[in-house]
């Protein structure tokens, strides 16, 4: 599994250093120059791997229930109430169940795990994740042989959700993967992030979390999974079938229609720092590719 | 009095590119600082574009022809702000690297229309001197009427690159058409009066 920890990362400070450096040969048009020079972009490649700020992961969001405005969930969610908590897991299995989060968080042990997140509008993350392997948890129900997919749905609570009161998107938010996507261990049910209680404008108290593909594919604030045996119908594929494809995976190759996918900006390197290359499979291809083969992922995006 | 309108005007108009200078350099953007700089820079040009259209209306409503004496300044700060838009996206965000970039005027509409806009506006920021105007007589008016179409073109680029929520640029969109609207009234009018 491709997982990096605290000490492999360029630490805060040298980081800061290395900026102020750059900082210091000039501001403006020449550090702009100096950027585009290739030789120099060098001096960029590590911050790929940099710990995005918890400032920025926590105040950053594309979370559409409390709002469209990436600083609208921070703001929206404080007062959330996410206890008590329960998620449904039904469907196409022999025995459904019910399970509140406090039974889950004695089940399961959650671990650290440093993923990058690529959002579809082209910026992207590295984020700390608590959590453990979705398949865990779907290893205590045992599915029917109908079942060949699995749907998330998210809470409908418009009081509480004020994104909710507007038809966005066709609430509550749906999402969905192929069985095999879901039992892959990269597959994560987040429940903290930076060693901390996952925040609500992050998608306490249960979310998920599948690096490869771009981020709205992660449902947040969960309340139901359903195995099913057709494929599901997203929330965005809804809201527009060209631009949202249900695999959504990470591909540079495959454009967005109003967007290029090939690069992205990471968040929090400022303002002078250039785009870089996105990743097949979000740089995870080793891991998940396998589960593609043979499938033209241009038809199917 | 009248003598400080001009500059007056002239000093309001540059109030938001110090206000994204300053923001540049004390790195005050937030985590996505060039998108922020895009979007600022793309938003003052529309507004400029609304202003500069709302001049000949006002004359109208008020009965000042003072109105029409800003309206090159407004009109020039629409193809400066729209400049610094431009520059932001080719220069900031693509490091000037052609090949996306083309990629980009070519598949994506909203691009194009953007883009397109952006050209429509160079000739009229060469001939807004009065030397030009004199120069070209009848036809500068025609040619200066290029400032509706460039203004449906804006409007249409901020609703097309919209992800879902279309209420922002829709204000934008039916603003310029009214100030269109009150235009063709205008016409109508002198055609009744002969």
């Amino acid at each position: 599994m491709k997982k990096f920890k605290y000490s492999e990362i360029t630490p805060e400070e040298i980081y800061k250093n290395r900026r102020s450096f750059i900082k210091s040969i000039g501001l403006g048009a020449s550090s702009l120059a100096i950027s585009t020079i290739p030789f120099s972009n060098k001096s960029f490649a590590n911050d790929r791997d940099k710990l995005t700020s918890y400032k920025d992961i926590t105040t950053y969001n594309n979370y559409y229930e409390f709002g469209t405005s990436k600083s609208d969930p921070y703001r929206n969610s404080q007062i959330f109430k996410t206890t008590p908590w329960e998620i449904s897991i039904e469907g196409e299995v022999e025995k459904p169940i019910k399970l509140s989060m406090e039974e889950i968080s004695e089940m399961f042990v959650s671990e650290e795990r440093i993923y990058r997140l690529r959002c579809v509008e082209g910026w992207s993350m590295v984020i700390p994740w608590m959590g453990f392997s979705l398949s865990e948890l779907l290893s205590k129900v045992n599915p029917t042989n109908k079942a060949k997919f699995v749907e998330f749905e998210s809470v409908y609570d418009p009081a509480q959700m004020k994104g909710q009161r507007y038809p966005v998107l066709n609430w509550p938010y749906n999402e969905g993967l192929r069985i095999d996507e879901a039992m892959h261990p990269l597959t994560t049910v987040v429940t903290g992030l930076y060693g901390k209680k996952l925040p609500n404008q992050n998608g306490a108290p249960f979310r998920i979390f599948i690096p490869w593909k771009y981020g709205f594919k992660s449902a947040k604030a969960i309340v139901k999974i359903k195995f099913v045996e057709n494929m599901p119908t997203s929330s965005w594929m809804w809201a527009s079938p060209r631009e949202y494809g249900f695999y959504s995976n990470v591909n540079p190759n495959v454009d967005h229609p109003r967007w290029s996918q090939a690069t992205e900006r990471i968040i929090g390197e400022g303002v002078w720092a250039p785009r870089v290359k996105t990743l097949m499979f979000n740089g995870y291809g080793d891991e998940v590719a396998s589960l593609y083969t043979g499938m033209d992922l241009k038809k199917y995006f | 009095m009248k003598k400080y309108l001009k500059p007056g005007v002239f000093i309001l108009s540059s109030i938001p590119f110090l206000i994204i200078s300053y923001k540049i350099f004390l790195n005050k953007l937030g985590p996505e600082p060039v998108k922020e700089i895009t979007h600022f820079t793309g938003e003052w040009t529309l507004i400029f574009i609304c202003l500069t259209l709302s001049m000949s209306p006002l004359k109208r409503f008020t009965k000042l022809t003072v109105w029409i004496s800003f309206r090159r300044t407004l009109g020039l700060f629409v193809f400066f702000y729209a400049t610094l838009h431009l520059l932001t996206y080719v220069g900031l965000d693509y490091r000037f690297s052609w090949s996306p970039i083309l990629d980009d005027v070519v598949k994506k509409k909203y691009i194009f229309i953007g883009f397109a806009a952006w050209l429509l506006l160079l000739p009229l920021a060469i001939t807004s001197s009065q030397k030009m105007v004199l120069l070209l007589k009848n036809n500068w008016k025609k040619l200066h009427r290029l400032i509706y179409l460039i203004a449906i073109f804006g409007s249409l680029h901020y609703i097309w690159l919209s992800k879902t929520i279309f209420f922002r640029p829709l204000v934008y969109l039916i603003i310029i058409l009214v100030l269109l609207a009150l235009r063709i009234k205008i016409k109508n009018r002198n055609i009744n009066y002969g």
